[in-house]
């Protein structure tokens, strides 16, 4: 069943159009992120969802109700939504346990219930023992905790997150984007989750909305937005990539003094005239002999610009032969080439993904 | 589309509709009473015949068409360059010595400093006058004893006694406005040009100075719009020494009858003056390229004075003996005694004056109970208000929400004297009568204060994370309780200080009351200016005495509540 729906979704401020014609529908239960980089109009979609901005065109639907619209907006309070922002927007002035019970207590339940529920949540959570701290009092990562339980405790319809990692060091960061699949896969809220950070998105997500200058510019699971990116800006924007550019001619596929067989490609009938390619660093393998091209893969011969030791691998930087092009290759740490070394590549053509 | 239809989609906005809405547009109205209608009738009265009512340009020849009339014109203009001239002699080496050396004693200075702010500026010239009246006068009396001579050299009803007089209950904002750009600049600027061989005097003047210079210059005019705008002092000082400024004018076109349509098209060059001044003021302390306004003071160590912390010290207390030692002196010692003439002996003391305005004259009494209750009154209106449109504003809940804060700003740049007279002029006559009920003043004064309301609303809202309001809105709860529940608890601190902000300058305000009390409806400082004809001074510095008492109760209040630097810090511009 579908939960929420944006249809054509757009918001202006003044001639700057921040969301510009946006389409996502989210079934029940789903959680969708919506991952771009600062500016992209990711933030403004949310707010628009939980009714604090009101859009310019297009309107938001939830369970087949109209309640985003330019003629008119229902009031965030009557949406039976949460939501946690970037500044986690505890209030100073309540203990934690006032913070997450506050909604129940909106939702005029009785003292008791209201006790019990707070008590169930923080122990979820893992704050029960702090209950009557003041926020102040809290560390970042325990005031984001109180922020998600006193979200997640009203049973929204629909759960609204704000980058809320972004103030967390990176260890926390870490630890919490489990914390919010974990407490996804316990309650199955369906929710929107705004973030600039890739693997935040990746590790919480079912599906990951990629934003760009206001638009989607593509919408899938993580392992489909990274092994087959449709954009140039998804390519680049989800992982490291190198970009091929180059022209059909014939039977073949000509790049920067070299070519691949047209049929070789994943999709050889979408092809033709001008086509670009996203080919990640770790599908090109090095070798120091002319490996045995087999059907699948391709070799050219090359040598190596630049490289450096990482720890976790080595990162090459390889010229084609007599080709202007140079190709970020990943290395297991053992695989050692020297500069200038004259190297053969291997790729998949398979795994080049076509992109716009 | 159908009729059913529409019908559903107004269903629709409606249940949509945000229902706090009609209180965002009452409140409009309300603003609309209090700031736009006194402004607008005072112009259209200007342009208005006396007795039929109909267009003419009649009153502006009336008003300018005597010697007289420009005269006293022309004696405002001085008065306002010579008192603002004379402040920054007085304050800027003060803020310096204050800010930036090792000079000794700088808690005395701020203390006297604060004390200068405290006291009224007519209750200054009442202890002028008790100073330097001519022969009477303290220091002419010692003069006349040290030398011997019949007669002293002080005269305190001239142009340069009331320039003096101004200028000492003045130089504070210089002050104020001097340090805090002085606390901003950076050490290391200062000592870049040491470690370049520069000496002390040479870095002060080239360098320190030249940055406070915009500033400066600000305050410079704070301080002659202040000195026009005075109506007190220069009523008291002026009147009797026979020489007339607008705003002692402007009282005596109110004189029996009132010829308001006279007084309003003479108050509009004050009102252009001020208004196009504020606006200068405003350009120059936003001008790009001075770090001083703009970086926040690295480390900061005071320069040393050496030998010359003493002279420094020296000038420091002359200038606030002037302003708060000696006046200060000479109030409470007449306040409690006989006669005040007598001088200082054990059987002059008495409690008498105290006693017989606190609780002998029901006028007095009464007079005394009203300034506690309008003033606070306005406060708390001033202050709801204030709020209520900062909010608005922030939010933006309303359109034009700019336009509204500039209106809320607006009486800033309206004289008390000129806005009184708009108040006068809007309502003692249909369909709104105030004139004659406390009404009239409360709202005079709440208009007027609005300014250092909103000035503190809109910092403090600004404090306040939006966020922390929409997260109440999207767990269920209305504007409404995100208000009751997380705003007004996190602002409750800092809206008491800006209470008493607004509270202090209501309870001495003279130069609007003046035009709108009646003889139910009178306020200390209004007292203290009539009684001033019957030459009675042991009262007067009674009267003034209780608001000065009055002052330092609340200041010492805001200070529990909200710091040290509670009264001298700028909220404004």
């Amino acid at each position: 069943m579908t939960r929420l729906t944006l249809r054509d979704l757009t918001c202006r401020f003044g001639t700057f159009t921040a969301v510009d014609g946006v389409n996502l529908a989210l079934e029940q239960g789903e959680f969708v992120s919506l991952l771009g980089p600062s500016g992209c109009g990711k933030t403004t979609t949310l707010r628009m969802i939980a009714g604090l901005l009101d859009p310019t065109e297009g309107t938001i639907e939830m369970d087949g109700q109209l309640i985003s619209s330019p003629a008119s907006a229902l009031p965030p309070e009557k949406r039976n939504m949460s939501m946690i922002f970037q500044s986690y927007a505890i209030w100073p002035n309540m203990t934690v346990a006032q913070n997450v019970g506050f909604g129940l207590e909106v939702r005029r339940l009785p003292r008791r219930e209201i006790d019990a529920k707070v008590r169930q949540i923080l122990d979820v959570v893992r704050m029960a023992h702090l209950r009557d701290r003041y926020p102040a009092e809290l560390s970042g990562g325990q005031q984001q905790r109180v922020a998600l339980a006193r979200a997640i405790v009203v049973q929204p319809a629909v759960l609204l997150l704000d980058e809320p990692l972004s103030n967390l060091d990176a260890n926390l960061r870490e630890e919490m984007r489990y914390e919010i699949r974990r407490l996804h896969d316990e309650f199955h809220i369906t929710t929107v989750y705004v973030t600039h950070d890739q693997a935040e998105a990746m590790v919480t997500s079912d599906r990951i909305a990629v934003m760009n200058q206001g638009r989607i510019e593509q919408v899938d699971e993580p392992r489909a937005l990274y092994a087959r990116p449709r954009t140039r800006f998804v390519a680049g924007f989800i992982g490291r990539t190198n970009f091929l550019d180059g022209e059909v001619r014939g039977e073949e596929v000509v790049f920067d003094h070299f070519s691949i067989k047209l049929s070789r490609f994943a999709d050889p009938a979408t092809l033709c005239g001008r086509v670009s390619f996203s080919l990640r660093p770790q599908s090109i393998h090095l070798h120091r002999q002319p490996a045995a091209a087999s059907g699948d893969t391709c070799v050219i011969a090359g040598h190596v610009v630049q490289r450096a030791y990482l720890g976790e691998h080595w990162d090459y930087a390889v010229r084609p032969r007599e080709s202007a092009l140079q190709l970020r290759v990943t290395a297991r740490p053992h695989e050692v080439f020297a500069v200038d070394e004259p190297v053969w590549l291997e790729l998949d053509p398979r795994q080049m993904a076509h992109i716009v | 589309m159908s009729t059913a239809a529409e019908a559903r989609s107004y269903r629709l906005r409606w249940r949509h509709l945000d229902k706090s809405l009609f209180v965002w547009v009452l409140l409009i109205g309300v603003l609309l009473v209090l700031v736009i209608n006194p402004l607008a009738r005072l112009l259209w009265a200007s342009f208005q015949d006396g007795e039929t009512g109909a267009l003419t340009l009649g009153n502006y020849a009336v008003a300018y068409g005597r010697w007289r009339y420009l005269e006293a014109l022309g004696n405002s203009l001085v008065l306002g360059v010579a008192v603002a001239a004379l402040c920054t002699v007085f304050g800027v080496p003060m803020a310096w010595a204050v800010s930036r050396t090792d000079m000794p004693g700088k808690g005395l200075v701020w203390a006297a400093i604060l004390g200068t702010f405290i006291m009224p500026s007519y209750l200054g010239a009442v202890a002028w006058i008790l100073l330097a009246g001519p022969n009477a006068g303290w220091l002419n009396r010692a003069w006349m004893a040290l030398t011997g001579t019949a007669a002293g050299p002080l005269d305190v009803y001239t142009m340069s006694g009331l320039v003096l007089i101004v200028a000492c209950y003045s130089f504070p904002y210089m002050f104020v406005f001097t340090r805090s750009a002085l606390d901003l600049i950076s050490s290391e600027m200062e000592e870049a040009a040491a470690t370049l061989g520069a000496g002390v005097v040479r870095t002060t003047l080239r360098v320190t100075l030249p940055l406070t210079l915009p500033a400066i210059l600000g305050a410079f005019i704070v301080e002659f719009l202040e000195a026009i705008a005075l109506f007190g002092a220069p009523a008291l000082i002026a009147l009797p020494g026979r020489f007339q400024v607008m705003t002692t004018m402007l009282w005596q076109f109110f004189e029996f009858p009132p010829k308001v349509e006279v007084a309003a098209a003479y108050a509009m060059p004050l009102l252009v003056i001020t208004v196009v001044l504020f606006w200068l003021q405003r350009r120059i302390i936003a001008r790009k390229g001075f770090v001083a306004l703009t970086g926040k003071g690295g480390e900061r160590r005071p320069l040393r004075l050496g030998a010359w912390r003493w002279p420094m010290l020296g000038y420091c207390l002359f200038v606030t003996s002037l302003s708060f030692f000696l006046p200060m002196l000479v109030v409470l010692h007449a306040a409690f005694a006989k006669a005040w003439g007598r001088g200082v002996a054990l059987d002059n003391v008495t409690l008498h004056n105290l006693k017989f305005v606190l609780f002998d004259q029901s006028t007095t009494q009464a007079a005394t109970i009203h300034t506690f209750v309008y003033g606070g009154t306005s406060a708390a209106f001033a202050l709801g208000l204030a709020l209520a449109i900062a909010y608005i504003v922030h939010r933006r809940l309303v359109p034009f929400g700019g336009t509204l804060s500039y209106i809320a700003m607006a009486p800033f740049v309206i004289p008390g004297i000129v806005l009184a007279i708009g108040f006068y002029a809007a309502y003692t006559t249909r369909p709104l009568v105030l004139y004659g009920t406390a009404w009239i003043l409360i709202l005079a004064f709440t208009t007027r204060f609005l300014p250092i309301a909103y000035a503190n609303s809109d910092a403090a809202i600004r404090s306040v994370n939006p966020e922390l309001e929409d997260a109440v809105r999207i767990l269920g709860g209305s504007r409404r309780l995100a208000m009751r529940r997380v705003l007004a608890p996190l602002l409750k601190r800092g809206l008491a200080g800006a209470f008493i902000l607004v509270f202090i300058p209501a309870t001495r305000e003279l130069s609007s009351a003046i035009f709108l009390y009646t003889t139910g409806t009178q306020v200390l400082s209004v007292l203290l200016f009539d009684k001033s004809d019957e030459g009675n001074f042991e009262i007067l510095s009674s009267i003034g005495l209780i608001l000065v008492v009055i002052t330092v109760v609340l200041v010492m209040l805001g200070f529990r509540l909200v710091g040290r630097d509670f009264m001298l810090k700028r909220t404004t511009a």
